[in-house]
């Protein structure tokens, strides 16, 4: 009996330790959709692309692991001012379902390329961290790493919207887009902005997610929806509560875990998502499309 | 200061605008009045970038502003109060009117700015850290008007500031145009009250279906029966 | 005239298994005809601006029933297709009822059914003691190999005639939501809600009727699948990529028209046959490189599809005649 009451206690905290990447996750995704009001569809695909890039700069080229992690964010948030002026400034006026489809497309195109690039094996950084021992639990350092580092990432985030300029009009635009230029806004350039930091929080999350998970070109498809969920559920464009949505999605996904396979808790996930959809409406009509 | 000249302008294929001329000297306050639809709002977002003119010349200070990117014509010294206010309803006061200082000539006397504007409405002081879209609606009005002066403009466009307001508030706003006119900023606005705008301003165009149908100094628009006629559709 | 065309290409689609029978073509004809009638299930309610990227998840539940009973509980299709129709349209219920209730619409809506459709692949992945899991799933033959009862059949020609027969109706649905009332309160619904719920349309149950409609023929479709290729797999039936592909190919066709999905599905077939074809199995992935790129480079240069390009071209035509 004790003993699994040491294992539901562990599955919390690591659920809660989960919550942290993912409310890093859906933090990107809801300022992208928050401030130029399109969903990139493909957003888990360029988190897959950050944690190959952590393979092989840390894995296959020696590279220092920080050096590591700073050049992959860059080169993220460098993906998504790219995805940005190639596929959505081109489609800025077009029907939501183009926009959707096109980052649809990038998705299929993110994929395959990786699988022709990288190939389709798993690969793992091959990192050993230690497990620390609390209280009879065992939690891997690179959980506690990932939880610290996420909550660094989304202090940093939550500073720089509110004590900015770019960051208060960062937060302006996603409530009145039009008006933008009367207060001397460029919406072009908030909108390269709000990519590049989204792209940076997808590089920032992938440097985090490659210490637990193994990298392939399809790990996109086991992180995506449970994003989207989290972002819907906190309701998109809404930041606290995708933190807050973020937090319960990973409990149950760890809880679910503990008891069935993983793929499990996504589903339990998506159940309780549908409950909480009777229970708590309010909290998605915070804001519609 | 201002000058439009033959300005042409539409939504789509749809004109809204034509053929108007219309011209705002330094320190003046110059009224637009006219019925719904008439092309007020129209004129206004021509002015402030919000709308491209399809044809025409709008000239402020010698500079073109048809060949001027809409978010640096604040930088001009244009700031435009929108109709129905517009504030971001889910930030601060101050946080609008952070928004109102945002250009980067505004940046550096930020703190002065605000001590100003909190002066002339101390209620926004009380309420600095309040959401704006919980505020009452003269509230609103005077978060939105000190967010425009937070860029310290020399032209000041009010679009129909009085609407939806009760009368006692009416009253204190056009007395802070008067204030402010008497502060040296120049200002345009659009209204309905035109009784009371009229007393306020010195000289006054009359818009209708797009186009000006009569101009002239205030107390001769109030005298004469131009208004009444244009209202009335002759 | 119009009509005597119809006639004319309804019999020669009858008409062409028994002149023709090379094996490849003919299989091809028929992956198109079941797509088409997938892609035409979607666009019953995507035209209606109820864009749904859950459609890959309706789909699997139709394959995966239909073959679980028949392997597990010896169930005909005849008996497992309709339960893996009611399934989809169970599930479609449980999702788009709330959705609808409570105005999840636009991007919201397509996110919820886009993870609804990872969320499916999840789940037949995670049953891999039943299913198979990745590895995919095949229905056990049923004696010798042909059987109406099995719905099983070594023929291409029957096959061919029963997808045509399929389409065929996907179509006659389609038509038959033109001319019902559905389609007015779903117009009224998609150019403004609220007024819509003003002049007492009842939002919820219109966009639900539709979405269930969609979703079981979808599931239908996932079974015709299933019964044709005898092996599925939770990639090629289900999960976020058949929905896109869904999604993309009745833009390509274009939304508003009734053949449009099956334009659709000719094109973006036939597209992604020879992209693998020509590049082969010594390339894995290239195809889908590929085919990623066209399909941005496609959504932004003809955003109204090709068809719908075509039709629009016409119109201009005509009213520039008309102008001169
Ligand atoms: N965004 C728009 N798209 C299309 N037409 C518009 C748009 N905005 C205004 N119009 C049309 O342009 C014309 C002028 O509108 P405008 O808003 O300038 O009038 P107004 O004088 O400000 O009226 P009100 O006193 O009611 O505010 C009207 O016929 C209006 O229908
Ligand atoms: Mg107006």
């Amino acid at each position: 009996m004790a003993i699994v009451d040491i294992f539901l206690l562990e599955a919390l905290l690591n659920g809660v330790l989960l919550g942290g990447v993912l409310a890093l996750l859906s933090l990107g995704l809801n300022l992208i959709f928050g401030v130029i009001d399109v969903v990139w569809i493909c957003y888990a695909e360029l988190i897959m692309l950050g944690m190959y890039g952590m393979y092989f700069l840390y894995t296959v080229y020696h590279a220092p692991i920080v050096a590591a992690a700073a050049v992959c964010i860059v080169a993220v948030a460098v993906l998504g001012v790219l995805l940005h002026v190639l596929v959505i400034a081109p489609l800025l006026g077009a029907a939501p379902i183009n926009q959707l489809l096109a980052t649809g497309g990038v998705l299929f195109f993110l994929q395959s390329a990786a699988t022709v690039l990288f190939g389709i094996e798993f690969k793992n950084l091959g990192l050993r961290l230690p497990v620390l021992k609390v209280a009879g639990m065992f939690v891997s350092y690179s959980r506690l790493l990932a939880f610290a580092a996420a909550l660094i990432g989304m202090v940093l985030v939550y500073l720089f919207l509110t004590r900015t300029y770019t960051g208060t009009a960062i937060r302006a635009i996603a409530q009145d887009r039009q008006i933008m230029p009367l207060m001397g806004v460029d919406s072009r350039r908030i909108y390269l902005i709000t990519s590049a930091l989204g792209g940076g929080l997808a590089g920032l999350a992938a440097c985090l997610l490659v210490l637990q998970y193994d990298v392939h070109p399809f790990v996109g498809l086991s992180f995506g929806p449970i994003t989207f969920l989290i972002c819907v559920l906190g309701s998109l464009g809404n930041f606290v509560g995708g933190f807050v949505a973020a937090f319960v999605f990973a409990e149950i996904i760890a809880l679910g875990g503990l008891y069935l396979d993983l793929e499990w808790g996504y589903v339990f996930a998506f159940a309780f998502f549908i409950v909480m959809m009777f229970v708590r409406p309010e909290g998605l009509m915070a804001r519609r499309s | 200061m201002l000058t439009l000249s033959s300005v042409h302008a539409g939504y789509g294929s749809f004109p809204a605008l034509f053929d108007v001329s219309l011209e705002v000297r330094q320190g003046e306050a110059v009224g637009v009045i006219g019925p719904n639809g008439a092309g007020k709002t129209t004129l206004m977002r021509v002015v402030s970038g919000l709308l491209r003119p399809s044809g025409g010349t709008i000239v402020m200070e010698g500079v073109d502003l048809a060949r001027t990117a809409s978010h640096r014509i604040v930088e001009l010294g244009i700031a435009h109060v929108p109709e129905s206010r517009r504030l971001f309803p889910r930030m601060t006061v101050e946080d609008n009117l952070k928004m109102g200082g945002f250009t980067p000539a505004a940046r550096p006397g930020f703190r002065q700015r605000l001590a100003v504007v909190y002066e002339l409405f101390p209620r926004l002081a009380e309420r600095r850290e309040q959401l704006a879209g919980s505020m009452s609606g003269g509230e609103q009005q005077m978060c939105a008007i000190g967010r425009a002066l937070m860029s310290e403009p020399k032209l000041l466009l009010l679009d129909e500031p009085s609407a939806g307001l009760a009368p006692v508030i009416v009253e204190q706003l056009f007395e802070l145009v008067k204030r402010l006119r008497a502060g040296g900023l120049t200002v345009l606005i659009v209204e309905q009250n035109v009784q009371q705008v009229l007393r306020v301003v010195d000289r006054a165009y009359v818009l209708k279906t797009g186009r000006i149908r009569a101009a002239g100094a205030a107390a001769e628009l109030l005298a004469s029966g131009t208004i009444r006629d244009a209202y009335l559709g002759v | 005239m119009t009509r005597s065309l119809r006639w004319l290409g309804a019999a020669a689609l009858v008409g062409l298994p028994f002149v023709y029978t090379a094996p490849y073509p003919m299989h091809i004809l028929i992956i198109i005809l079941i797509w088409s009638f997938a892609y035409t299930s979607w666009s019953i309610m995507g035209r209606f601006g109820l864009v749904s990227l859950g459609h890959g998840g309706f789909m699997g539940i139709g394959a995966y029933v239909t073959a679980l009973a028949w392997n597990y509980g010896h169930v005909s299709p005849w008996i497992g297709a309709p339960l893996g129709l009611l399934a989809g349209g169970l599930l479609a219920v449980v999702v788009a009822y709330p959705c609808f209730r409570f105005r999840i619409i636009g991007h919201y809506f397509a996110l919820v059914t886009l993870a609804l459709s990872g969320i499916v692949l999840q789940v037949i992945t995670a049953t891999r003691d039943y299913t198979g899991g990745s590895l995919g799933y095949t229905p056990e033959r049923y004696k010798n190999g042909s059987s109406l009862y099995a719905v099983q059949f070594t023929g291409k020609t029957t096959w061919y005639l029963i997808a045509l027969g399929v389409w065929a109706f996907g179509l006659y649905i389609w038509h038959r939501v033109d001319r019902g009332m559905l389609r007015y309160a779903l117009e009224a619904i998609s150019e403004d809600e609220d007024g819509a719920a003003a002049t007492g349309v009842h939002v919820t149950r219109e966009k639900l009727k539709v979405t269930v409609l969609s979703a079981a023929m979808t599931a239908l479709a996932g079974a015709l699948y299933c019964q044709y290729q005898m092996f599925i797999s939770p990639d090629t039936v289900s999960g976020i990529a058949v929905s896109l592909q869904m999604v993309f190919a009745v833009v390509v066709g274009g939304i508003y028209v009734p053949l449009g999905p099956t334009v659709g599905a000719v094109i973006t077939i036939m597209l992604a046959e020879v992209l693998r074809v020509s590049f082969g199995t010594r390339a894995v992935g290239w195809d889908n490189l590929v085919y990623g790129i066209l399909l941005v480079i496609f959504i932004i240069f003809l955003p109204k599809g090709i068809l719908g390009s075509l039709l629009a071209l016409r119109r201009a035509r005509r009213g520039a005649a008309a102008g001169e």
